[in-house]
């Protein structure tokens, strides 16, 4: 089905504009068609299906959930719900608080926070479509991975020593408040959900089109004018220091996941290996310094330096033990 | 009545904060909203997304901006 997108290309830059094949202008044109139509495309349309099941869930109700759970699963839970739970970073703060106070242990925290900017509908539909199912699944697999294990290490090395003093003070309040009221799963019309999807449709295109455009842009530009010998040989699987390098390159490079997967399609077509293209993908998703600044309102530096530095030895890891696995 | 708006100062909480005036200011009201950014105050309503929109104690929106129509009715209603 989503070859319609290919023609499409097809005909606008071999039959309308009567662009070379072979030139370096018409394959860069051609990508850049095809992924723009093609993401829109897939976009509206799961961002909408996703709005109408999400309607109804909450965070309030996740907390909820969390509560009291046994670590173990706790985790994943925290991990399977950062993922599945739309949140923007300014909310990053307040729900940390907010689960601190419910006396979920901080690594369950953790996974959850590890996982949201990782996982989320955008970029699993983009990899899906871009990349196929294969690779979607890897990503989904992996992102929930590190944070459960994000989570289970922070736990490990007692966090909690390394709080800020106001999230110190929720651990100890003895009012836990959860907000009972509006976290009953409420019955909602086909309006309103309509309404709420509409409203989310809004609100993410509205974010992520120019990511969108940027990535595709660079993919583009990568696509048709950087030889592959040229990441092959200097980018390949045989250079281990590709991976770390790939990793610390993508913290300023802070992007979302809507920008970086039409780059990371042309850097993989081009031969870059899968382990480090993904390592690249999660620390420019996952680790930035928008993020550092926010979380620094809760967590002591020590703490802070920690965080970030298991977020580069796991997607280092990752990328390392990716690269030698064939697919 | 009394308008809160919660919010740490993102771009989302601000937009909500200068529709809410508007709401309030089309609805012919006399209050003054309300702009609630410590965050332990936040934390006290039970919330975890914001920004957040709180009419006479009771949370009305929580994580998103709704249209302006749509605030208007909500804070006539509740």
């Amino acid at each position: 089905m989503l070859k319609v997108f290919k023609w499409l290309a097809d005909i606008i830059v071999y039959n309308w504009l009567k662009m070379e094949e072979a030139s370096r202008w018409a394959g860069a044109l051609h990508f850049f068609i095809e992924d723009i139509t093609k993401i829109f495309f897939l976009l509206v349309i799961m961002i909408y299906v996703i709005g109408l099941l999400r309607a109804t869930l909450n965070t309030e109700r996740i907390r909820i959930f969390l509560q009291g759970k046994s670590r173990f699963f706790g985790y994943f839970l925290g991990a399977g719900f950062g993922a599945v739970t739309p949140f923007c970073s300014c909310s990053s703060i307040p729900l940390f608080l907010g689960f601190t106070q419910a006396r979920i242990p901080i690594g369950i925290t953790m996974s959850f926070l590890i996982t949201s900017p990782v996982i989320n509908e955008v970029a699993v539909v983009l990899l899906g479509g871009l990349l196929g199912v294969k690779f979607m699944i890897i990503y989904i697999g992996i992102g929930i991975l590190v944070g459960v294990i994000g989570g289970i290490f922070i736990d490990a090395i007692k966090a909690e020593r390394f709080l800020m003093p106001i999230a110190e003070s929720m651990r100890s309040s003895e009012t836990v408040m959860p907000d009972t009221e509006n976290s009953q799963p409420k019955k909602m019309t086909f309006k309103k959900r309509h309404a709420f999807a509409k409203g989310e449709l809004n609100e993410i295109l509205g974010r992520v089109w120019k990511w969108v455009f940027i990535g595709v842009g660079l993919g583009a530009f990568l696509h048709g004018f950087v030889p592959e010998e040229f990441i092959v040989n200097n980018l390949g699987s045989g250079q281990w220091w590709s991976v770390p390098v790939a990793v610390l390159l993508g913290i300023p490079l802070y992007s979302n996941a809507s920008g970086m997967i039409p780059i990371a399609e042309t850097l993989l077509a081009k031969g870059l290996p899968v382990g480090t293209t993904l390592a690249f993908m999660m620390s420019t998703v996952a680790a930035s310094f928008p993020e550092f600044v926010i979380l620094k309102q809760v967590m002591k530096p020590k703490l802070l330096v920690i965080f970030f530095a298991m977020l580069l030895v796991m997607f280092t890891f990752v990328g390392l033990v990716l690269n030698v696995i064939p697919f | 009545m009394k308008i809160q708006v919660l919010g740490t100062g993102c771009s989302k909480c601000n937009q909500l904060m200068s529709r809410t005036v508007n709401a309030v200011n089309e609805l012919g009201l006399d209050i003054e909203v309300e702009k609630v950014s410590d965050i332990n105050e936040i934390v006290a309503f039970g919330i975890m997304t914001i920004p957040a929109l709180v009419v006479d104690g009771k949370v009305l929106v929580r994580g998103n901006v709704p249209k302006l129509d749509d605030l208007k009715e909500l804070i006539t209603k509740g």
